[in-house]
Order: C-alpha cells, then sequence, then structure tokens
C-alpha cells in the first residue's frame, strides 16, 4: 500500500523528511503510541492533506515536524534541518523564520486588530512596528480583507478570522505552512474559501504546506493524500484520489 | 513584542482594571494604615519634640518613655550641672494635670513647667500663634496648644484671659502656640516651673525631667555616658528618648500587633485579588500564549511580556493606592480638625508599599509564568 515519493524526484530534496518516527505519551499503564514509525517524504510546491480518523496521530505528527513536539525515536528533516539534533532554543528560532501556522481555533490575539495580528510573526523576527503593519495590510488586502484591517477579532466572522490567520501565518514567508483543522470550525462555505486560499497564496515551488483535515470536503484541493490510522501512515495517494473511509 | 504585551493586558478593560484594584487596594490599606500606625507612634514622641533647647534629657533610672513620671528629688539637678562635659542643665516639669472647666467640667491636660529663668523647652518663637513668651512669667500665666483651645472653646476665636482652674488655683491663657499632635490627644498647657508646681497637689518631689546641653564640640552620648555614671540617673539623647519611647509603645500596646494585622490583611487581600485576577487572566490568554510560543517567541521574551505587564499594573496600582492614602491622610487633617492627626506618610511608608507591592506583582506573574512556561507549544493545536 506505502508508495515512496522516489517518482516525484526533485532536485532539492524533500521538504520533509521522517525516517522511523515514532511518538509515545505516558510510561507504563498510560502508555500511547501516537505516532508508530513513521517514515515519509513530501515535497515542496505541494499541497499536502493529512488524513484520518480522530485519534490517529495527526496533529501529534505536525507537531514533531514543526518542531513543537520532539520525537520519541527516530530522524525528523524539515527544510533540510535536522530537527531532533536541534536545540531549544534554535529550534524557537527555526519555528519563528520558517514555519507558519493555522490552527483550528484560529488563535487570534483578541486584544489586537486584524492587522497587528497578522503583523505578530513580523514583530517577533524584530520588524519595525510601522514596516511590519505595512507588509501586514498588504498580505490581508491579498486574503480580501483589505477593508477589515482596523477590526478586532470578536468582529469578524470565523471563516474571516481564519483568513486573518492565514494571513498572519504567511507575513513571515515561511517556508513551511502547517495547518490543523484549518476549516473544521468553518460552515461549507466559508470552509472552501479558506481552502481556495491556502491554495492561492500558499502553494509555491519552494514552500511546503501540510494541512491536517477530516473533513472530506476539502480532499480536492490536495495534490496529495497522506492517510493514517492508530499512528501509522497507511496510504499515500495523488490528486484526485481518495483514500478509503 | 513590549507593545503586544501590553495591548493584551489592557485589552480586557474589566480583567485590566480588577487586577489594577486590587493593587491599589493592597497600597491603599497598606500605606494608609501604616501611615496612622507610624503617625500614632510618633505622636507618643510629640513632646520630646516639641520641648527643644536642649540636647539631652536627664531622668529616673527607671523611666522607660515620655509619659512614665518619675520625679527625682531637687538635689539631682545640681548633681547633674557638676557632671564634667555639661554646659547647662535646667529642671523641667512634665506631667497630667486636672483642670476644672468654667462648665464645671474636668478635663486632663498635659502641663509643662519650664526652668523659670531660660523659659527653656518653650515653644520656637515660629510656633507661637498668640501673646509673648514672656508673658508666662506673669502670675498664673499658662499657654496653650491650638488643638487643646479648639477642644476646650470649640470655634471660639483665640481671646487672651480665658481662665481654668487647676488644684484649687486659677490659670489664665496667655498665649497659644503649636505643638505636634499627641498621642493622648490632651491639651497641652505651658507655663513656668514654679506655677506648674503650684497647679499640682503637694508631692514630695516635682522635678520629672533635666533638660541639659553639653559643652560645644562634645558627643552628646558621652556626655550621656558621663552623667550617667556619676548621678545613676539615665541621659538620653533626643534621638534615643525619641525611640526609646516609641519601642516602648511597640513592646508593651496590642498598637502595632493590630496594626500588623490590617497592613498583612491588607498585603493578604491585595495578593489574593491581584493574584488571582492576573493568573486567571493569563489562563485565559494560555492559547494565545501558546500561539506565540509556536510562532517563535522564546521563554525569555515571554518571561519579559509577563513582567512588563506586571510592572505595569503594579506602578499604576502603586500610585493609585499611594495617592489615595495621601489623599485620605489630607482631608482627613482638614476635615477633623477637632483631633490632632495621627498620619504620618513619610519615604519608609512609600518604600514599604513599594517592597509589598513589587512582591505582589512577581507574586502573581510567577504563578502565571508557570503556566506559560510549562505550557507545550503543541497544546494550541487541541
Ligand atoms: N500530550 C499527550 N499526552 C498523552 N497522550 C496524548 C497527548 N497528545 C496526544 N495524545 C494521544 O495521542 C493520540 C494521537 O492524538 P492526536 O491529537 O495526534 O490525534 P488526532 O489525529 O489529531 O485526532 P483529532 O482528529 O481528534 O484531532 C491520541 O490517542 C491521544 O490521546
Ligand atoms: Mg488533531
Amino acid at each position: 500500500m506505502t508508495t515512496t515519493m522516489q517518482q516525484h524526484p526533485t532536485t532539492r530534496g524533500a521538504a520533509i523528511q521522517l525516517r522511523g518516527v515514532s511518538k509515545v505519551f505516558g510510561t507504563g499503564d498510560t502508555k500511547v503510541t501516537a505516532i508508530d514509525t513513521v517514515s515519509l517524504d513530501l515535497p515542496y510546491g505541494e499541497l499536502v492533506l493529512l488524513v484520518g480518523p480522530s485519534g490517529c496521530g495527526k496533529t501529534t505528527l505536525i507537531s514533531i515536524v514543526a518542531g513543537l513536539l520532539d520525537a520519541s525515536a527516530g530522524e525528523v528533516s524539515v527544510l533540510e534541518h535536522n530537527l531532533t539534533r536541534m536545540g531549544g532554543n534554535r529550534k524557537v528560532r527555526f519555528r519563528g523564520a520558517n514555519i507558519g501556522f493555522v490552527f483550528q481555533q484560529y488563535n487570534l490575539l483578541p486584544a489586537l486588530t486584524a492587522v497587528e495580528n497578522a503583523s505578530v510573526p513580523l514583530l517577533i523576527a524584530g520588524w519595525s512596528r510601522p514596516k511590519a503593519i505595512e507588509k501586514a495590510s498588504d498580505l490581508l488586502a491579498s486574503v480580501g480583507l483589505g477593508s477589515r484591517l482596523k477590526s478586532y477579532p470578536s468582529q469578524l466572522s470565523g471563516g474571516q478570522q481564519q483568513r486573518v490567520a492565514i494571513a498572519r501565518a504567511l507575513v513571515h514567508e515561511p517556508r513551511l505552512l502547517v495547518c490543523d483543522e484549518p476549516t473544521a470550525a468553518l460552515d461549507a462555505a466559508s470552509g472552501r474559501t479558506v481552502m481556495d486560499l491556502i491554495r492561492q497564496v500558499a502553494v509555491q515551488p519552494d514552500r511546503a504546506v501540510i494541512v491536517v483535515t477530516h473533513d472530506s470536503r476539502v480532499y480536492d484541493f490536495g495534490d496529495r493524500i497522506v492517510s493514517m490510522a492508530d499512528g501509522k501512515v497507511v496510504e499515500l495517494l495523488g490528486k484526485g484520489q481518495r483514500p478509503h473511509e | 513584542m513590549n507593545w503586544v504585551a501590553l495591548r493584551m493586558l489592557t485589552g480586557d478593560r474589566a480583567k485590566y482594571l480588577g487586577i489594577i484594584f486590587g493593587v491599589a487596594f493592597a497600597a491603599l490599606l497598606m500605606s494608609q494604615q501604616l501611615s496612622i500606625f507610624c503617625g500614632l507612634m510618633r505622636n507618643t514622641t510629640s513632646q520630646i519634640r516639641d520641648i527643644e533647647g536642649g540636647d539631652i534629657w536627664v531622668m529616673d533610672k527607671n523611666v522607660q518613655f515620655v509619659d512614665d513620671v518619675k520625679p527625682m528629688s531637687e538635689n539631682k539637678l545640681l548633681r547633674v550641672r557638676g557632671v564634667e562635659g555639661v554646659q547647662w542643665a535646667v529642671r523641667l516639669y512634665k506631667g497630667i494635670a486636672r483642670a476644672r472647666l468654667s462648665d464645671g467640667n474636668f478635663q486632663q491636660m498635659i502641663l509643662i513647667g519650664l526652668d523659670d529663668a531660660t523659659l527653656v523647652g518653650a515653644p520656637r518663637p515660629d510656633r507661637i500663634l498668640h501673646g509673648e513668651l514672656g508673658d508666662l512669667r506673669q502670675p498664673n500665666a499658662v499657654f496653650i496648644d491650638e488643638f487643646g483651645w479648639r477642644y476646650l472653646f470649640g470655634n471660639e476665636p483665640f481671646q487672651v484671659g480665658r481662665t481654668l482652674e487647676m488644684n484649687d488655683k486659677r490659670a489664665v491663657i496667655v498665649g497659644m502656640c503649636k505643638c505636634n499632635p499627641t498621642f493622648q490627644t490632651f491639651p497641652i498647657l505651658y507655663c513656668t516651673y514654679s506655677q506648674a508646681v503650684q497647679f499640682l497637689p503637694q508631692e514630695r518631689k516635682t522635678l520629672t525631667f533635666i533638660l541639659a546641653k553639653g559643652n560645644d564640640g562634645a558627643f552628646p552620648e558621652s556626655v550621656c555616658a558621663a552623667i550617667h555614671e556619676q548621678t545613676g540617673l539615665k541621659a538620653l539623647t533626643n534621638d534615643q528618648f525619641f525611640w526609646s519611647t516609641i519601642q516602648y509603645y511597640m513592646q508593651r500596646t496590642g498598637i502595632p500587633i493590630n496594626f500588623g494585622i490590617t497592613v498583612m490583611l491588607g498585603f493578604v487581600v491585595g495578593c489574593a485579588i491581584a493574584g488571582q485576577t492576573f493568573y486567571l487572566f493569563t489562563l485565559e490568554n494560555l492559547k494565545q500564549w501558546g500561539a506565540l510560543k509556536a510562532m517563535g517567541v522564546s521563554n525569555i521574551r515571554l518571561v519579559g511580556m509577563i513582567l512588563l505587564q506586571a510592572l505595569v499594573v503594579g506602578l499604576i496600582g502603586y500610585g493609585l493606592g499611594i495617592g489615595g492614602a495621601a489623599l485620605f491622610g489630607y482631608t482627613f487633617e482638614r476635615v477633623v480638625t477637632s483631633t490632632p492627626p495621627a498620619f504620618y506618610f513619610g519615604w519608609q511608608i512609600m518604600g514599604i508599599t513599594a517592597g509589598a507591592v513589587t512582591v505582589i506583582a512577581l507574586a502573581a506573574s510567577l504563578l502565571s509564568m508557570r503556566r506559560v512556561l510549562f505550557l507545550e507549544a503543541g497544546v494550541v493545536f487541541r
């Protein structure tokens, strides 16, 4: 069932390379193997969907890929950096510079306006506020929120908030975009808009995009689908193919 | 990112004000109670501060504080004068006299009898509001303090010639002076020593204190030691007497404990309100903190942001609390004019309150910080 990536050779190597990666939570009776010896290569320039039933380890896997969790075993290489051997502080900087996050619950700062929220990664990177705001404004315009720059999250719909979150995730031009269930809290139409947007603005030749979802309505947006069950990758599918439910 | 921290803090108006209220309340309660406490304690020494001129107080060896009256025999004065290093020494009476007012009521008075010849210990010229010090040498003459006048005669304007009766002798008020507020809040009367003796019931000894001055250039402390050695009397510098009086009240009365409890209460309540609101505030924002962490904000930066938030609420709360306490003291002094104020709002109190507020802010932020620092960044995906 498992296919390798060799049919899709890239000159630059894989954006994400996992070798025998496992993640075990707890010990003894409470031991849970969330990820079970997963090996995977994901290329640049594609939108990869990570799908599977609840509890199969999707969030855990992308947390490892994004450098938020350490793997219990195996080698993790992301954007040609070996995360397995990266120290805590370097990892923090690596995340700040290279990874954009989109969360299911948006996780915008309620006290900041849309444009201020979108500028946060630039501020983290040390940009001056005016420059950061300027760049964030451009990006918000490109996600269709040019007229809502000064709105607070509480004044925006879920779909609009998620678009702000996408702008925030991309404003510092990260090479990896990680989205965990970006459409789960949205209705079908908003979900489509958000996925459309991710396709349009995020997918670029030198950027990798992983979207975790169990929303079958968005399967069409993926260039590739990684299907998981019980902590293992069970299927790798190309565009148009559907995983076994 | 500091700007983000501040916006996070002020974003939720209600919580923000709640935290500030907690800190302000604690600062107010602590500084206000401390001020009253220090004011009261300081008031116990008002006569030590009022009676200037000498730099040494000599008294019976068993006297512990300024209101502890243990008269000495008159010959002690001569012995003190004989001690080497003593430039001069004069007698001073200080005690409580019972006065009969014109309406027939009795009132306790603080009676101060000054050396007839020199009037050493009399109020400074700038503190005399009416009359001339020299008038004290007229028969039956007394000076009364401002609060005493108001205490006895209400808002009547001062006039020379009002009389009291002490020990069946008539006392004529010939002047009014300003005195430091006292602990007992009794009116204060100044007169000559020989006059004071007449205002008292017949007693064997009336010499309560000897005021002395050391030779120019001599250390008062060493003169005190010499006096003690040669006469067996207790001799204290103004400063020493001030502190030993305060020490007496601190050790022998329930005042410090009671105020201490209130101050502690202010501290604890402040900690609880401010700490808890701040903690809950952070807890509520935990997902946001987690997102920031995921997006590459280092732990040190997060600590900085939380400390900044604590600093801001601490400073504002402190300012409001201290300001409130100062306003309280100011208003109280002007509204309640019938009793002497007991409110000492010194820099020490501001310092102590600042220290306590710092502890509150630090405790609150440490509690919150723990949650943020040990927050697994992965939690943001849940
Ligand atoms: N911090 C943790 N401690 C213990 N067990 C955990 C922890 N995080 C995840 N798990 C367990 O690991 C397994 C995989 O969890 P994960 O959140 O990755 O699933 P998921 O595929 O994202 O599920 P869902 O679709 O519901 O979000 C689950 O059994 C979960 O209970
Ligand atoms: Mg999940």
